[in-house]
């Protein structure tokens, strides 16, 4: 499911929103997200899962092609953490081998 | 943040009643959910990917207890930030 198969079934069950309403909806929604991830913040969404950034520390690495050592920088990682009514009904349906 | 806020910052965007634009909201994440659950992906462009990664049974053990304990085969979600969020997050917007 892509972005804009999102924005059309989310469009077909909400009558009152033409697909165009939607559309600005979910994009200002994960825009939101960012930003508040990008200010290090944490979001909590119920029934679905919280977002938030981890911090990775620098590390040595290595370039795999030269065989070069080098510094990875530390940085911000984007997480997300699935709510335990998301986790459950992932697990739901048995996989098929 | 929580979906209150989201539901704010939509509002300040399409003026439209906040009980519609929850239920539009609300709608988003009961999609992607369902999507998942029928162990489709779930592709933002720009955001990242939702996808169901399929674990195997493995032996675990009880940290407290130090008992062995088989885990079973389960289904489990991912999420995997585009690498367009990775910069943003990285980017600078600090407080």
């Amino acid at each position: 499911m892509t972005r804009s198969e999102l924005i059309e079934e989310v469009a077909s069950k909400t009558a009152n929103f033409t697909k165009r309403d939607v559309e600005i909806i979910v994009s200002t929604l994960f825009k939101s997200i960012a930003e508040s991830l990008a200010r290090g913040e944490k979001i909590e969404i119920r029934g679905f899962g919280s977002f938030k950034v981890k911090q990775r520390d620098a590390r040595r690495g290595r370039n795999p092609k030269s065989g070069e050592g080098i510094i990875v920088e530390s940085k911000k990682v984007p997480f997300f953490k699935a709510g335990k009514e998301f986790k459950q009904r992932v697990n739901t349906i048995k996989p098929t081998p | 943040m929580t979906k209150a806020d989201l539901v704010e910052v939509a509002f300040e965007k399409v003026g439209c009643s906040k009980k519609d634009l929850a239920e539009v909201v609300d709608q988003v994440f009961e999609t992607i959910k369902s999507a998942l659950e029928r162990g489709d992906k779930v592709k933002i462009s720009g955001f990242g990917n939702f996808t169901v990664r399929h674990k195997k049974a493995r032996r675990g053990r009880n940290p407290q207890t130090g008992e062995e304990i088989i885990i079973g085969e389960r289904r489990v979600m991912t999420f995997k930030p585009s690498q367009i969020l990775k910069d943003f997050v990285n980017s600078g917007v600090q407080e």
